[in-house]
């Protein structure tokens, strides 16, 4: 909040995304139907998803890849790890994946020794920064073009990039040589195809077609909620996830992966492994309201367009998945104890929804993990909401509501309240009032009427 | 419970919302000049308090839940109720059949009463009412997030406006973003609340209006509260001053 230029850039970048979302559904009379018709398969398949993943699972394995399944990320990784010891891997490239990002799989690569190499350019621009992604589709939304110019000078050593061209087409070339060296490709996963066993990922670089090619083992790793039906519903979700993502018809690069290498083959690697991560999203399955957070795929709309985001910017969110969304699932995918104040960061406007692709109701979500953190902070010890803090809250709310449920008391509060207000009133305003400090720094509270509505109307 | 004529010749039940009652009376009583020039007979049964939105958007739902059954027990028997307000309507219309989803019967009362409640403008723009105001003015509407994105009222408040003869409707940069209000949201997080009011007051000084209006008090007590504290020549007021012709310029 208070870096004015970080401020400016993330309000630009987020407008000029959300613009051409608009632009791109006003020219596609269809895309409303698309979307229902999404929704549509998203219930579905998320209704059956058992099937759906025991199906994947089989005909994955039917066409030569190999399935592990990770209920944490703690079991994940250590698949993961597995795996590359076996193969005695030294550089493992890494292309399009939130999900490696959520189970911290880049720190535990490079702890078993393994250099972990981002080679998608926001990613790769983050990673050399020492940063965490601040957006689900444009992980390096919150820098500027300078910063990132600064950046590449100071760490690459060569002279300064004075145009965007420049910047992709050095990053481009420290990466190349990269993908023939790695000995792992390490991909997340947009679509897995139950019918057919393929994996769908979609991308506008090129990196993970090169990620997922070249080197000898790829693994690709997906949060459970990726399945779907079949290729058809995968072509219902390509034309509406770019254009609500970055407002392109279609995405530049749709790689479909089926198994890996046949022989006769020319490219693909040797070997393909799929992870299916659980990581809390069970809970979320559980919950028959908050079941709808597995319809989303992941196309960062709801961030663009969202006021506290577009303020807050994503690293306030404390973890992978910032915005609105992100606001729904981390109190579940992290515990309340470690994201309770999301849900409650949010003006319930509703914007998100409206441009959501598969119209998840996302500030009806928001009101449910509000009670579910309410009713948590009674046990647990949730920061904000146990303690003090939490005490004064409470009694506050229940004061309020006593006094709510009595017509007496209700007009008794209203006459006591205006009163005091009226003390602090001058010229019909009030500048200043006791414990509303930070509200009254920038607004002023209108000086309280003599009498109230019903007072006057019972004189009449 | 008093109400303007007797109980049984009343047909429409104001809810009043308890920050019209308590701080903008004179919204209170503009609606009843509009529901009376709309051919209502208005009661206004003086046991209601609170809709409970402040504790359901809160988080607590066990608090809320008594002020919702009450409010069904105050409003069930009449024809219908009508507020100016458009999240006070939300409540009632969208969130009490969610509050009460574990209890069935009170499930379907909310429900009955849920189909018989109106925000003013939508109810107004339903019937035969058509407002007889003089204003000569610029004027922005503000379509506050409830009324647009729960009820979906976006165009009724519009029509009514270009009623009121002299009235010039303009429009905004990004005119249906939040104010930033959303009730405790705006306690709980001022700055963030600050900041994105501010992008809308920015829009404001670009256009050349006089006055902004919007269907909820919540919106203009933060639309009002910050043009106030600038000493902006803009008014905010509530569209019923506005149809009513309480506004002068
Ligand atoms: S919740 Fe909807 S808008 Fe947000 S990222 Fe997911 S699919 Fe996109």
């Amino acid at each position: 909040m208070a870096d004015e230029r970080l401020q400016a850039a993330l309000s630009d970048a987020t407008d000029r995304l959300r613009d051409r979302r608009a632009q791109a559904f006003a020219e596609f009379p269809e895309g409303e139907r698309l979307r229902d018709r999404a929704r549509q398969i998203k219930r579905h398949t998320i209704d059956t998803l058992d099937t759906q993943l025991s199906l994947l699972a089989e005909r994955f394995e039917a066409v030569g890849g190999v399935v592990h399944w990770a209920e944490d990320a703690a079991r994940a990784k250590e698949v993961i790890l597995g795996l590359a010891t076996e193969r005695k891997a030294k550089l493992a490239v890494k292309s399009k994946s939130m999900t490696t990002e959520e189970l911290g799989l880049a720190d535990a690569l490079s702890d078993a020794g393994i250099t972990p190499l981002e080679t998608d350019l926001g990613e790769y621009i983050i990673q050399i920064a020492g940063e965490t992604p601040s957006h689900i589709i444009v992980p390096a939304i919150h820098k500027t073009f300078d910063d990132v110019a600064d950046l590449l000078e100071e760490k690459h050593g060569t002279a300064r990039c004075e145009e965007h061209q420049a910047i992709t087409q050095e990053a481009r070339d420290r990466l190349r040589s990269s993908f023939l060296e790695a000995d792992l490709g390490i991909s997340g996963v947009n679509f897995a195809v139950a019918e057919t066993g393929s994996l769908v990922i979609v991308e506008n670089e090129g990196n993970a077609r090169l990620s997922t090619s070249l080197p000898r083992c790829h693994i690709a790793v997906m949060g459970m909620e990726k399945v779907v039906p079949d290729l058809e519903a995968v072509s219902v979700f390509l034309r509406i996830l770019a254009r609500s993502a970055t407002g392109q018809k279609m995405s530049s690069y749709v790689s479909v992966i089926t198994g890996p290498r046949r022989s006769g083959e020319e490219d693909g690697p040797d070997e393909l492994h799929l992870v299916i991560v659980d990581n809390g999203r069970s809970k979320l399955l559980a919950d028959r309201a908050l079941r709808e957070s597995l319809y989303c795929i992941r196309c960062g709309a709801c961030l663009n367009i969202c006021p506290v985001y577009r303020h807050a910017g994503g690293h306030a969110y404390g973890w992978v998945y910032p915005g609105p969304i992100g606001s729904v699932i981390n109190p579940t995918l992290l515990g309340p104890e470690r994201a309770a104040p999301l849900p409650f960061a949010s003006s319930l406007c509703g914007a998100c929804r409206d441009v959501c692709p598969v119209r998840i109701n996302l500030p009806h979500l928001l009101l449910h993990q509000r009670d579910a953190v309410v009713r948590a902070s009674s046990t647990a010890r949730i920061p904000g909401r146990s303690g003090f803090k939490g005490w004064v809250e409470r009694s506050l709310v229940r004061a309020y509501a006593r006094v709510m449920r009595s017509e007496r008391l209700y007009g008794r509060a209203g006459r006591l309240a205006r009163g005091i207000g009226a003390r602090f009133a001058s010229g019909g305003r009030i500048r200043r009032a006791p414990g509303l400090g930070a509200w009254m720094s920038t607004r002023d509270f209108p000086e309280p009427p003599k009498k109230s509505f019903r007072e006057r109307w019972e004189e009449k | 419970m008093a109400c303007r004529r007797r109980l049984s010749l009343a047909d429409t039940a104001l809810f009043v919302t308890c920050l019209v009652d308590q701080l903008f009376p004179q919204v209170g009583e503009a609606t009843v000049d509009l529901l009376e020039q709309s051919g209502c007979t208005v009661a206004f049964p003086s046991a209601q308090t609170c809709c409970g939105q402040p504790l359901f958007n809160t988080g607590y739902r066990a608090e809320a839940a008594p002020l919702a059954r009450r409010f069904i027990e105050i409003f069930e028997d009449f024809e219908r109720v009508v507020t100016p307000s458009g999240s006070c309507a939300s409540m009632v219309r969208v969130f009490y059949t969610d509050l009460l989803r574990d209890e069935p019967e009170w499930a379907r009362r909310a429900e009955a009463l849920a189909a018989r409640t109106f925000e003013l403008t939508e109810f107004l723009d339903r019937t035969s009412f058509s407002s007889g105001a003089n204003l000569e003015a610029r004027v922005v509407y503000h379509p506050s997030c409830h009324l647009k994105r729960e009820l979906g009222v976006d165009e009724a408040p519009r029509r009514l406006l270009r009623q009121v003869r002299g009235l010039e409707l303009i429009g905004l940069d990004d005119g249906d973003r939040c104010c930033g209000f959303g009730g405790a949201f705006s306690v709980k997080l001022p700055e963030l609340s600050s900041a994105i009011l501010e992008e809308k007051l920015k829009a404001l000084e670009n256009c050349d209006a006089q006055f902004i209006t919007a269907a909820d008090t919540g919106c203009l007590m933060q639309l009002g509260g910050a043009l106030s504290r600038r000493g902006s020549g803009v008014r905010a007021v509530h569209i019923a001053e506005l149809l009513a012709g309480r506004v002068a310029l």
